[in-house]
């Protein structure tokens, strides 16, 4: 507390509420900076994950390669997969979600700003967690999809599938409160005028997100909880010996998992919804069925999840169901698509490296859509099943989808964000690396699944004659690890001399881009009134906003107060988690009780008491 | 566009529904909990005559002492609602009391939990013997952690109003914590129909 009161240094007015210092990030509740954390943090793991990849790929380099273990290649692709879900590609989104959606509908922050913070630090503890298994040598190593039973004490006895089980349930924690936080500030905050139907589809697919968010964490919550159960307690949920069912993991996995799925490609839709719409300089083709095609998807994908399931013996009436269901689903997808090309078509196309990528994602999500529609049918699956062809088909769909769409975002809003614009020849250059790199990464792994490559599975037998597929994947891997550094290099020669971006050096439609580059930390001196689906392309609402957005008012509008709470509770969270490890039942209590102190502290405190005078 | 200023000028207490952020969330929160319970069930449902060794849940079962705490529990949702009343009105009194009724009928359902597990264990249903074991001692245990997470926040709430800190313009967190009891108020007849009254 004495920190936040101290003296400030001497600084103009106009900025003094712009604190500055780590003690002012480790305690902000700022949307922005949460965001810029997320997207930090998240980049971070997308190298970690990715270095993962690359020690994988130089294993299957050649046949019976020894370079790493049978056990620490089932950690490397075990982290890889839970790294890249849980730690890059869903908080990459959030990272978004925090910084785009409240410019996006005219809000000042989230709802619950507090909370918001509280969720970072869960996901940064808990991502924390989870990769100090590295340290103590148990790397979690039954897969990201931890089928039971292997992993019951009986045959997981380490610590390895106890840091997996715990720390997915302390990201999940985060997850659902995030999920909590986007519904409630985009249903509440937004400014007048801006109805359900104007708004742009990102914020839709934050929405839609949002609902999967909090409906589908919690069905794996019970899972985790179950199998911790199993371990710690010698439950019985997943043991058959004692009348437990190993499929009943699969389904609540599963039906967790699926949601999952669109969790992660929804938000990259949504930003290249926004993105080709601005570069096409066109409104959105079809805008209401591009959403209603996002809420249908929200809703089939709950319908689907046994299609990862074809070869657990269901039965052919739940087969069918699913293929069916399956087949479904490709449609409100395949009507995204065809709703960008049209908007593309005819449009006065500028083919900036945001529209790039976000063109790049409708071609390879489309490849990547197609293998899914293969394995839709059970008996095309069965052949597939657990293969090369299958890892193909999901990075289609996760690298040439999620990652696709998130590098479009960071070159169309990085202008928004730091007030710079990044360097568009290194853009170009990392665009086409990362399509070449990709490409080469994974197509060549449809034919190693086709000739019979199985997934999870250290090495292979060079008579297999799959040897020339691996070594150009592996090739491609380091092209595309390579590329990842362009981005980076790109990021830190424009933050400090990049090209100064004006409030909407695109020209884009949508609100974020009539507030200054970087925001105020309020956003919006005064609320603006929307009255239309393109606010900023309708020459007199635009001047209307503006007249309010840019305007520097006298006073600035009321802001909530920093809080150290939340790293507080999310400490506790975390530890409380952690402390189940012990096996001994009241040790958790502990770090129960300790958050339980923070929630109070939280809970009295007032975000909006004024500050002790300067 | 003086009336968007206007609201503006409102600050943080300007929403596009008119309803409170901290409702709206915490109906969301609530549809989140749905799914949780429904899971825990789901696999109780799933698991149901699946225990290879006894007891069984007929042979554990005491289904009119299990209806004397249920009818407490459901009590406790009226005075839950009547509490909440007194704090609108601004009826100290009324409010404390029915805050303390509250408390009281959660905890004489905790009560009652507590002498069922150990009389359950006592005749050897314990959380390993069986998957009839495993899926009823964590199912209603979550429910029981939801019921004393609701007994918490309304000994809080009752420390607060007897602090005078409970005005009808706070009758927001009361509404709020009431919203959380009849929840798992909720919860608790569907356990009770599906784990106790189905045979």
């Amino acid at each position: 507390m004495s920190v936040s009161t101290a003296p400030a240094p001497a600084t103009s007015p106009e900025t003094h509420h712009e604190d500055t210092g780590l003690w002012s990030w480790i305690t902000t509740v700022d949307h922005k900076r949460i965001g810029i954390m997320y997207f930090v943090t998240s980049l971070f793991f997308l190298g970690v994950g990715g270095i993962e990849a690359l020690i994988i790929r130089l294993q299957l380099f050649s046949p019976e390669n020894q370079l790493i273990s049978a056990q620490v290649y089932n950690q490397l692709f075990t982290m890889h997969g839970t790294t890249m879900i849980f730690l890059v590609a869903m908080p990459q989104a959030v990272a978004f979600f925090n910084y785009i959606v409240p410019l996006q509908i005219g809000a000042r922050d989230v709802a619950f700003p507090r909370l918001n913070a509280l969720s970072y630090w869960i996901y940064l503890f808990g991502a924390i967690y989870l990769n100090v298994s590295w340290f103590v040598g148990a790397a979690p190593n039954t897969s990201w999809v931890g089928y039971a039973n292997l992993t019951s004490t009986q045959f997981s006895p380490g610590l390895n599938v106890d840091f997996w089980v715990l720390g997915l349930s302390i990201l999940g924690v985060s997850s659902i409160m995030g999920g909590v936080n986007f519904i409630t500030t985009i249903i509440n905050l937004r400014a007048p005028g801006m109805k359900l139907m104007r708004m742009p589809l990102f914020t839709w697919m934050t929405f839609v997100t949002s609902f999967l968010l909090v409906t589908a964490l919690p069905v794996i919550a019970v899972a985790l909880i179950l199998l911790a159960f199993d371990r710690f307690f010698a439950t019985n949920f997943f043991v058959a010996s004692a009348g437990g069912d190993p499929v009943l993991w699969q389904h609540l996995f599963w039906i967790f998992g699926h949601p999952e799925v669109y969790i992660l490609v929804l938000p990259a839709f949504g930003v290249i919804s926004d993105v080709i719409p601005a570069f096409s300089r066109k409104p959105l083709f079809g805008y209401p069925v591009v959403v209603y095609a996002g809420v249908l998807i929200g809703f089939i994908g709950w319908g689907v999840w046994s299609h990862h399931m074809f070869t657990s013996g269901l039965g052919p009436i739940a087969d069918s169901f699913f293929v069916a269901s399956t087949m479904i689903i490709a449609i409100p997808t395949g009507v995204k698509i065809f709703n960008w090309m049209a908007t593309m078509w005819g449009g006065a196309i500028r083919f900036t490296t945001a529209m790039m990528f976000a063109v790049g994602l409708v071609a390879l999500f489309t490849v990547g859509g197609l293998s899914g529609i293969m394995h839709s049918s059970a008996p095309v699956d069965l052949q597939q099943h657990d293969s090369y062809f299958v890892v193909a088909h999901f990075h289609y769909v996760i690298v040439g989808g999620i990652l696709l769409g998130m590098f479009s975002g960071v070159y169309y809003w990085f202008p928004k964000v730091t007030g710079r614009l990044l360097d568009e020849k290194l853009g170009k250059l990392h665009f086409w690396s990362t399509i070449i790199g990709f490409n080469l990464t994974f197509f060549p792994m449809h034919f190693s699944g086709m000739y019979g490559m199985p997934r999870r599975t250290w090495t292979y037998r060079a008579e297999l004659n799959v040897e020339i597929y691996n070594q150009l994947s592996t090739v491609g891997a380091f092209f595309l690890g390579a590329s990842t550094l362009l981005l980076l290099w790109n990021i830190w020669k424009s933050l400090k001399s990049g090209e100064k971006a004006g409030h909407n050096p695109w020209g884009a439609p949508t609100l974020e881009w009539s507030i200054p580059s970087p925001p105020h930390h309020y956003n919006f001196p005064a609320l603006p009134e929307v009255r239309s689906r393109e606010p900023l392309w309708n020459d007199d609402e635009r001047a209307a906003i503006e007249a309010v957005t840019l305007h520097e008012p006298a006073t600035e509008p009321e802001m909530p107060n920093p809080s150290f709470w939340p790293i507080v509770v999310a400490f506790g969270i975390t530890i409380t988690w952690a402390l189940v490890m012990t096996g001994i039942w009241w040790v958790p209590l502990l770090g129960l009780a300790f958050t339980a102190l923070g929630v109070y502290a939280w809970a009295f405190e007032d975000p909006f008491k004024k500050k002790a005078a300067h | 566009m003086a009336e968007a200023a206007a609201v503006a000028h409102d600050d943080h207490h300007y929403t596009s529904t008119g309803l409170n952020s901290w409702k709206v969330g915490f109906w969301t929160f609530i549809g989140s909990e749905c799914l949780f319970f429904g899971t825990l069930l789901s696999t109780y449902m799933v698991y149901k005559g699946a225990a290879l060794q006894g007891p069984y849940p007929g042979d554990v079962f005491d289904i009119p002492l299990t209806t004397i705490s249920t009818f407490v529990l459901l009590m406790s949702s009226l005075a839950m609602v009547l509490a909440l009343d007194g704090v609108q009105r601004g009826n100290k009194r009324l409010a404390l009391f029915w805050l303390g009724v509250v408390i009281v009928f959660g905890s004489i359902f905790l009560g009652f939990q507590y002498y069922e597990f150990t009389h359950f264990v006592h005749e050897g249903l314990t959380l390993q013997q069986s998957v009839f074991g495993s899926t009823f001692f964590v199912l209603t245990g979550f429910h029981g952690a939801h019921v004393t997470v609701g007994v918490i926040w309304m000994i809080s709430l009752f420390v607060m109003g007897l602090r005078d800190k409970l005005p009808p313009e706070k009758a927001l967190s009361v509404e709020i914590a009431g919203l959380y009891w009849h929840f798992v108020d909720i919860v608790w007849i569907v356990i009770f129909v599906l784990v106790y009254l189905i045979p």
